[in-house]
């Protein structure tokens, strides 16, 4: 069978387009909505922290970021390619796949920097 | 109800024309009449030089394709008084080159249809005497809707990235690629995926979901490409990134 990295960044978009639908809703109710209107009582402190750093949820939360950036990148591409018509096939992959090493680079941080 | 609906038809007469125009003629309004109906009855009583195609006038032979008010219909089934008080706007099929009138060059599509091997393809054919290949109920109802297709080419009118991209292989294609992949007599799925995988073929979708709508056989050609995908996908986990032993 021929090697072609398409069916590979297909897998990650839809993987990361299916957990972006069932997991974004309810973070960002939780996260942007619930804790700060006071409408549920938030965790506390320590017991998110020991939540996350945790290198089961780490992991978990790594993984899920990154696909929904993939997810996000890929739809972005073709956004600019066909929807805005910029013909340029290897720079808006480029960009588009390189924001998502830097945003996967950026959870690193983040979420290592909590799990310290 | 009004007795004349009109129709602005898109002409261009390579002879002729410079670039293409459009052309209005005022037809009787009937309630059984379609836009094809429309269009025969210019041609016989009003301008005989109107060229299109059709055959059979019932959704079957798939070559009387057209943008019907900007959609692509087969003008056969599509009823006048559905756009009436009117006017409504008759142009070729979009996407395709025109080559007179209402007549678009299909040789893209010709060409790229016996690329995905829409036939049956056997390692070892049966001899004669062997028999016939036997097929269940179930077996037929696996495939069937996909074979359902008349290759009128509205699935190609109504795709922006076929518009965008002539080489993408395209809806139907691509349907009938799964047409045969379902079909328990064919063992041909791994040389049609060697054609789909590439750049041009299923990953060239980005599921706008226009061909299924504007499908008059019900195929749906997107469920078809989106099934392709996950086909491709997991094959190619199976074949680079699975041990040996699982494959
Ligand atoms: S899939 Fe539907 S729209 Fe496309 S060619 Fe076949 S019948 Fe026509
Ligand atoms: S004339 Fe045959 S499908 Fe319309």
């Amino acid at each position: 069978m021929k090697f072609r990295i398409e069916p590979f960044v297909w897998l990650a978009f839809s993987g990361g387009g299916v957990l972006a639908a069932l997991f974004m809703p309810v973070l960002a109710f939780l996260f942007a909505l619930a804790f700060p209107l006071g409408w549920i009582d938030p965790p506390s402190h320590d017991h998110l922290d020991a939540i996350v750093s945790n290198p089961l949820t780490f992991l978990v939360l790594f993984g899920l970021f990154v696909v929904m950036l993939v997810h996000a990148a890929h739809r972005f591409r073709y956004t600019l390619y066909d929807g805005l018509q910029i013909k340029h096939r290897v720079l808006v992959g480029t960009l588009c796949y390189g924001a998502v090493l830097v945003g996967a680079f950026a959870c690193l941080q983040f979420l290592g920097g909590a799990t310290q | 109800m009004a007795d004349e609906i009109r129709v602005e038809v898109a002409r261009y007469r390579p002879d002729k024309d410079r670039e293409p125009g459009w052309q209005e003629y005022d037809v009787p309004l009937r309630t059984d009449w379609t836009v094809l109906d429309a269009l025969n009855h210019v041609k016989n009583e009003v301008d005989s030089t109107l060229a299109f195609r059709w055959s059979c006038r019932m959704g079957i032979c798939g070559s009387c394709g057209m943008n019907v008010q900007g959609e692509p219909r087969l003008s056969c089934a599509t009823f006048l008084t559905d756009y009436a008080p009117g006017p409504v706007r008759v142009e070729p099929l979009a996407n395709f080159p025109v080559v007179r009138d209402l007549v678009v060059d299909i040789d893209d599509f010709l060409e790229k249809l016996p690329r995905v091997k829409p036939w049956i393809i056997r390692d070892e054919e049966k001899s004669v005497d062997d028999g016939e290949y036997l097929q269940s109920p179930e077996e037929l109802e696996a495939y069937q809707q996909f074979s359902m297709c008349i290759n009128c080419m509205l699935c190609y009118a109504a795709c922006p990235v076929y518009g965008l991209d002539p080489d993408f292989v395209g809806p139907a294609a691509i349907a009938l690629a799964e047409r045969y992949d379902l079909d328990s007599r064919d063992q041909g799925a791994r040389q049609r995926l060697d054609v789909l995988i590439e750049a041009e073929g299923v990953y060239g979708c980005t599921f706008v979901g226009e061909c299924t709508r504007v499908c008059p056989k019900h195929v749906d050609p997107a469920g078809a490409i989106q099934r392709y995908k996950l086909k491709a996908a997991q094959e190619s986990v199976k074949a680079f990134l699975l041990p040996r032993a699982f494959r």
